[in-house]
């Protein structure tokens, strides 16, 4: 049995996380024996193989389907993103049960947070790869396949077609990056001088924070270390971003010229590309571009013929979590281990990487800073507004008529972007994602800005027939599903939160969890460790702010049970294999 | 403001801190008490339980991981904080199933005395009842998932005391668990001993050493003679040789 195979050209180690996915693949699931013969030839723990199986949701113990499949949950491009349940529909055709491997081993389907498809109508992972634009047609084809077994090779190709769709180009898009461009000017002024552009354009990090990329580099460099590591942060997960996907596949000499660069100021000879399992189909191409700036002698030893500057590129793929997007936990996760966020001070800038000074950036942040040496800091600094220089690509998807790629100057009015997508009677808007800021017309005056309205680039758009609850619920489920466990205030009040709203939902609720909502809401934002609790309940303050009425509106004025007490009698049905008139409560 | 160099003040009041010590430190050796469950002296601390979140001008840090830095304001002992101190308690009570009336650890448990040093009346929250798996293979150590609180101090304990490394916490959201580094994940194949500091640290009764069931009897165990506050100011556990 070989399954050493190695997607990692850069290097000779197998990293576990590929390791994993390659017994995920082979054998549809992990088993303790599999754990043990990864933790003997790591050298690490077993409970640590275990622990990390067990952190990422692409990893199961028990055995998937042959055909696995994954339906995206995100209000965007989720299954219930038109007027019919998609996953119910496919499982109704196949006759399985989501969450439950068929028991002839044939398929499993079950859900998934948002896999960046969301100006592609709904969509899904099958063993991993993205398939677009679903509906009941061509859900019937894919049953179709599945019972047939025709293998995903002999499947139309357009099924897996990605089709981007950029609206407005500017500063970055209008671009095209000549391979090496940025290097040559880098080396020809020197470590200190590219830093010194860096930090006179303004650039700020991309994923949302905003920290000052120049300073960031500059400390990096300063911090004493026996290795500096330069790391690109692919780990786009926050529901409704995709723009990432994007630039990965077009603008990927871009970004390892900017993260070359980086590495010629901080000093690096090593870096990675941590991207995100649900676009491993991009992987391919990566290293295509990797070999080929190899080739080309743009990475590697002697980098454009110079004796002293060496640096590489691994890709790191992860495997089903979205706290893997912040900085601290995806160096948890390079490392091997589950992600979660570390005691911060000491920050990655110092202690990253083996506890050497790294780098993290956003894709678009390295994408920026190549340009920027190559144009110059001035042709960045101009645009945007005092507190943020530069563009903003945003990801804009749900009700409107152009969903996809915009890139605008800092400082762009909401309604303006509204009006350039085509949405008509907006409700509201969720910018940043589920993490970000809910905003209703009242507010679509405001600008995208680090000053005014922050976003990594998730847009979401809300028209008036979205039922606003129904928003709140797929929210408070994705920070359910994906807080890392690791504090008290996240980890139960995530799903106290989830719990309440359901609860409120399902015509239960009553005044008195108006203000469980507000208090557990703050509980969360103030006491939580780090940046994923602090934001998971932004959305329910903002909700409860400017849509006061979406809770209140379905609140019980008289004495109601909290909760269902013959939905309460289910599991005793099922253990003694009843379901007769007697064995119901009479729901009067 | 102070002009010495090496102090910081809590609730006003001015202690000192040494290089490297954490806020938690600095006020345990003080005789400041701030609340804490997955902190002990002695041990690496963790940062998990959040009930040390103290308030350092308007940012809430966990005492227990933040260093200290000259000239910090903090604010520990607040109605407004050991209000959310008392909710983050409630959380805990309601993710797992906590049995204090028939639970061995009853008066000596630290969840308990804390809900007790901190009013805590109800468990406000509705009950999760998680099903947690009980592992009773150790022929002198019963480890009962149900009571855990994920505080991690047996995982630290075991790592870097014992130098064992019997436990880990696997899973995500309220799906994290303590698992047993064996390949049964049993306890009885792991070298785990009661005389182990990770068999005698457990805050709770997640972990308990079988065959010495009430041999204190209530009303004479630890919380029934002292409070969390006091056996918190002076718990402490020295690091053995590590050489």
């Amino acid at each position: 049995m070989d399954i050493s195979h190695s997607h990692n050209s850069g290097s000779p180690h197998q990293h576990i996380l590929h390791r994993l996915h390659a017994l995920q693949q082979q054998f549809r699931h992990i088993s303790p024996h599999a754990m043990q013969r990864t933790a003997a030839e790591f050298n690490i723990s077993l409970s640590q193989v275990a622990a990390v199986v067990a952190f990422y949701s692409f990893f199961s113990t028990q055995p998937r389907g042959r055909f696995d499949i994954l339906f995206s949950n995100c209000t965007s491009c989720g299954y219930l993103s038109g007027d019919q349940d998609l996953m119910q529909m496919l499982c109704q055709l196949l006759q399985v049960t989501p969450g439950k491997t068929r028991a002839d081993g044939l398929i499993s389907i079950s859900e998934t947070s948002c896999i960046g498809m969301c100006d592609q109508g709904a969509s899904l992972l099958i063993n991993g790869l993205p398939v677009t634009a679903l509906n009941a047609e061509k859900l019937t084809q894919i049953a179709q396949r599945i019972t047939t077994e025709s293998p995903l090779t002999d499947w139309p190709t357009e099924w897996f077609a990605v089709h981007d769709r950029i609206y407005r180009r500017d500063l970055l898009l209008m671009e095209q990056h000549a391979p090496g461009s940025a290097l040559q000017t880098a080396l020809a002024q020197g470590a200190d001088q590219t830093l010194a552009v860096i930090q006179q354009s303004g650039l700020r990090g991309r994923g949302g924070a905003g920290f000052d990329t120049g300073k960031k580099w500059q400390l990096c460099r300063a911090a004493p270390g026996d290795a500096h590591y330069v790391v690109c942060n692919a780990d786009e997960g926050e529901p409704g971003t995709f723009k990432d996907r994007l630039l990965l596949r077009d603008h990927t000499d871009a970004m390892v010229e900017g993260m070359t660069t980086c590495a010629l100021v901080i000093g690096a000879k090593q870096g990675f590309v941590y991207l995100r399992g649900e676009y491993r189909y991009l992987l391919p191409h990566l290293h295509a571009v990797l070999d080929q700036r190899r080739n080309q002698g743009l990475l590697g030893q002697h980098i454009l013929g110079y004796e002293n500057f060496e640096f590489d590129i691994d890709i790191v793929v992860g495997a089903g979590a979205y706290i893997c997007g912040e900085e601290s936990a995806l160096i948890e996760s390079l490392e091997g281990k589950p992600g979660i966020p570390r005691i911060r001070p000491p920050f990655p800038v110092t202690h990253g990487y083996l506890g050497q000074p790294t780098i993290v950036n956003n894709v678009e942040t390295f994408i920026a800073a190549a340009h920027i040496i190559t144009h110059g800091s001035v042709w960045f600094y101009s645009i945007g507004t005092e507190q943020s220089r530069g563009t903003k690509i945003l990801s804009i998807s749900g009700d409107c008529e152009k969903p996809g790629i915009y890139e605008y100057p800092f400082g762009v009015c909401i309604r303006q972007v509204l009006d350039d997508c085509g949405a008509q009677n907006v409700q509201a808007v969720q910018i940043g994602g589920p993490a970000g800021k809910l905003l209703g017309a009242a507010e679509f005056n405001r600008a995208i800005s680090f000053e005014d309205i922050s976003t990594g680039g998730s847009f979401l758009v809300f028209d008036q027939q979205r039922n606003l609850l129904a928003i709140h619920r797929n929210f408070a489920h994705f920070f359910a599903h994906e807080s890392c466990g690791f504090c008290t205030p996240c980890r139960v009040g995530t799903r106290l939160l989830k719990n309440n709203l359901d609860k409120i939902a399902e015509g239960r609720g009553t005044a008195h969890d108006i203000e469980e909502l507000k208090q557990l809401s703050h509980l969360i934002q103030h006491q939580s460790h780090c940046g994923l609790g602090h934001t998971a309940a932004h959305h329910v303050l903002d909700g409860l702010q400017h849509f006061p009425h979406t809770f209140s509106a379905p609140l019980q004025p008289h004495f109601t049970a909290q909760f269902d007490l013959d939905q309460a009698l289910e599991s005793a049905r099922q253990a003694t294999h009843r379901n007769d008139a007697a064995a119901h409560l009479d729901n009067e | 403001m102070s002009d010495n160099p090496s102090t910081i003040r809590i609730d006003g009041q001015e202690i000192p801190f040494t290089a490297g010590q954490t806020i938690m430190d600095a006020a345990l050796a003080a005789g400041i008490y701030i609340p804490h469950l997955c902190h002990y002296s002695g041990l690496p601390p963790s940062g998990n339980c959040r009930l040390c979140v103290v308030e350092n001008g308007n940012r809430s840090v966990a005492a227990c991981i933040t260093p200290a830095v000259t000239g910090q304001e903090i604010r520990n002992n607040t109605p407004e904080l050991n209000e959310a101190r008392k909710a983050i308690t409630q959380m805990l009570f309601v993710e797992g199933n906590h049995i204090c009336p028939s639970c061995e650890k009853t008066g000596n448990c630290k969840l308990q005395a804390m809900a007790y040093h901190l009013g805590m009346l109800d468990d406000h929250f509705p009950q999760f009842y998680q099903r947690r798996e009980l592992d009773a293979s150790h022929p002198e150590i019963l480890l009962d998932r149900s009571r855990c609180i994920l505080c991690d101090l047996c995982v630290r304990a075991s790592r870097d005391m014992d130098q064992k490394n019997v436990f880990a916490i696997a899973g995500r959201g309220t799906d994290a668990h303590l698992i047993v580094n064996t390949p049964s994940g049993k306890l009885a194949d792991s070298t785990m001993a009661v005389t182990d500091l990770a068999a005698n640290i457990c805050p709770v009764g997640a972990i308990l050493i079988k065959e010495i069931g009430y041999e204190v009897p209530i009303g004479q165990r630890i919380y029934d003679q002292q409070t969390i506050r006091e056996t918190g100011l002076q718990e402490h556990v020295d690091r053995k040789n590590d050489d």
